[in-house]
């Protein structure tokens, strides 16, 4: 198995499309789609890599990011941020919180595979 | 105004500017100090050789000082050139650049202030994608929904084989998204167009209504004839943002009501007879001074032989409504000069201060401000009176004297070459000591 991925984003497609692509390359892929839990989600599950969402219902992505690296367990483990806007002051925040990456919607297959297999890579 | 007996007036300013020592300037043209005195004061006439000298010493054309530039031109050159200060623009020459190349320093000024519209309607954009939490909700959707519509579409894209079953769902998914999609803009549009006047062209609502005020001449005859203010809103703010129009509606409101209170006809007749004197006109007719000055500002553009400029600020000292004049300009955003009798009116209300001003970047002209502080309601119980300053600039008649004491003032301190000043609160871009005058 390549590793094992948490995406956290609460449109049902988008998670069927990644689910789709990643476990064809062998990634094991769960999904938790709302925002209150999400951080509790992560450290129970304990994947490999986390595909999260800037935006989701319940509480923004990026606080969930910042509560995932002041914890310890949680502090080095690789985390893709997506999110709707591309704007310099997003990416600032995303990488202020703490993101090993960060991907602006829409964005290709192509690309978030690429991400996936760098993060993962760089942590094996 | 007789341009040619300011000569000395745009010496001083241009050495002001260059941040020269009048001994310094008077012993490299071989004059006495307080002969050059004489000259910049306009109190000796200069031409010939000297001229020519003097043109020298301080780099410009001997045209420049004996014919000058507009104010209100060179106002603009220089706020052009503030906002980028790392390209170098040479500002001590300003006035050679409108007096040599007067279009292509209309075209510049022109351009400048059109950027500095757009970048406004840029920043009030993006703090509307910041703040807006429609906005950024139907965005954020939208976007979601495309990656999946294309994440879904580029599976079913590929040359490798699929299971049917994944092909169906993905199908479906497609189909589901673009539904979503179609509704979601539909949406967004609806929400734009309905909103879409809370960002007009022209910047901040007040910066709105100066432009509409500017495009009538200030003067509005279908209100000078007992017409109805709805009606004059609805023609002049068509294309105005909701704010706007509020302002601009109180501001017709009141133009109605002085127009009744004091008709033109009434006060044509009183200013042929007195002059434009606010005070005394006020006295001869029996009327309210503040009602005479505004209805000044309103007489037809042609009307006076040296048209009136008014200011109005609030409590706080922000400007309200404007009509500046060519050669005492007024700042279109931002606070005007603390030393304008129209803040010192503040201080005392009731009384009509009264005082003789010349703008520090402008020809020598000299100015009449009358400032005037009343409060905006009746009295209250307990309650302290809310008050609003308002000041008619005039130009100083030829001739008139100047009786001190006469106040250099500015438009506002970036663009404003006075040293020292008391009242200043940020360097001037001007070269010269005001550029590292202290800020307070």
């Amino acid at each position: 198995m390549a590793g094992h991925v948490l995406v956290v984003e609460d449109e049902p497609n988008i998670i069927e499309a990644i689910s789709f692509i990643l476990s064809r390359e062998g990634y094991r892929v769960d999904s938790h789609g709302n925002g209150v839990d999400a951080a509790e989600a992560v450290r129970a599950r304990a994947p490999d890599l986390v595909i999260l969402d800037a935006m989701l219902p319940g509480r923004s992505g990026y606080d969930i990011l910042r509560e995932l690296r002041e914890d310890p367990q949680t502090a080095a483990l690789p985390i893709l941020m997506l999110t709707a806007r591309g704007q310099t002051r997003d990416r600032d925040l995303a990488e202020r919180a703490g993101a090993s990456r960060f991907m602006t919607k829409p964005f290709s297959n192509a690309e978030v595979l690429e991400a996936v297999k760098a993060l993962t890579r760089s942590t094996a | 105004m007789v341009r040619d007996t300011l000569i000395g007036s745009r010496i001083r300013e241009r050495r002001v500017a260059r941040g020269m020592r009048q001994a310094e300037l008077a012993r490299a043209a071989g004059i006495s100090a307080s002969y050059l005195n004489l000259i910049e004061h306009n109190r000796r006439r200069i031409g010939g050789k000297l001229l020519v000298d003097i043109a020298a010493l301080l780099e410009t054309e001997p045209a420049l000082l004996a014919e000058g530039a507009g104010a209100a031109l060179i106002g603009a050159l220089r706020e052009a050139a503030g906002a980028a200060p790392d390209v170098g623009a040479e500002i001590d020459r300003v006035d050679e650049l409108a007096g040599r190349f007067p279009g292509w320093a209309r075209l510049l000024a022109r351009n400048r202030a059109r950027v500095t519209t757009l970048e406004r309607t840029v920043e009030a954009l993006t703090d509307r994608m910041t703040h807006d939490p429609h906005l950024a909700t139907a965005l954020h959707e939208m976007l979601t929904t495309v990656t999946a519509i294309r994440s879904a579409a580029a599976i079913l894209a590929e040359p490798v084989e699929i299971a049917p079953e994944w092909q169906a769902r993905f199908h479906r998914n497609i189909n589901e998204d673009s539904a979503r999609l179609a509704e979601t803009s539909r949406a967004l549009v609806a929400y734009l167009e309905s909103d879409g006047e809370a960002v007009s062209e022209t910047g901040s609502p007040q910066e709105e209504v100066l432009a509409a005020w500017d495009a009538t001449g200030h003067h509005v005859p279908a209100l000078e004839r007992g017409g109805d203010a709805d009606a004059v809103l609805r023609a002049m703010g068509s294309e105005l943002s909701a704010g706007a129009r509020s302002v601009l509606r109180a501001e017709l409101a009141r133009y109605a009501a002085d127009a009744t209170l004091l008709p033109m006809d009434r006060l044509n007749e009183a200013v042929d007879r007195l002059g434009p004197d606010p005070v005394v006109v006020a006295d001869a007719l029996g009327a309210d001074v503040a009602v005479v000055m505004r209805r000044l500002a309103a007489m037809p553009p042609d009307r006076l032989a040296e048209p009136v400029g008014l200011v109005t600020c609030d409590a706080s000292g922000v400007l309200g409504y404007r009509k500046p004049l060519p050669d005492f300009p007024m700042p279109r955003v931002g606070a005007g000069c603390p030393l304008w009798p129209l803040y010192r009116a503040l201080a005392r209300p009731f009384v009509v201060i009264s005082e003789t001003v010349r703008p520090a970047a402008g020809d020598g002209t000299f100015f009449t401000a009358e400032a005037l502080a009343l409060p905006i309601d009746a009295p209250l119980r307990d309650r302290d009176p809310v008050f609003r300053a308002q000041m008619l600039i005039r130009p100083r008649p030829q001739g008139a004297g100047t009786a001190p004491p006469v106040e250099e003032v500015g438009s506002a301190c970036r663009v404003c070459p006075r040293h020292p000043c008391r009242a200043r609160r940020e360097p001037s871009i001007l070269a010269g000591p005001a550029r590292d005058a202290p800020v307070f």
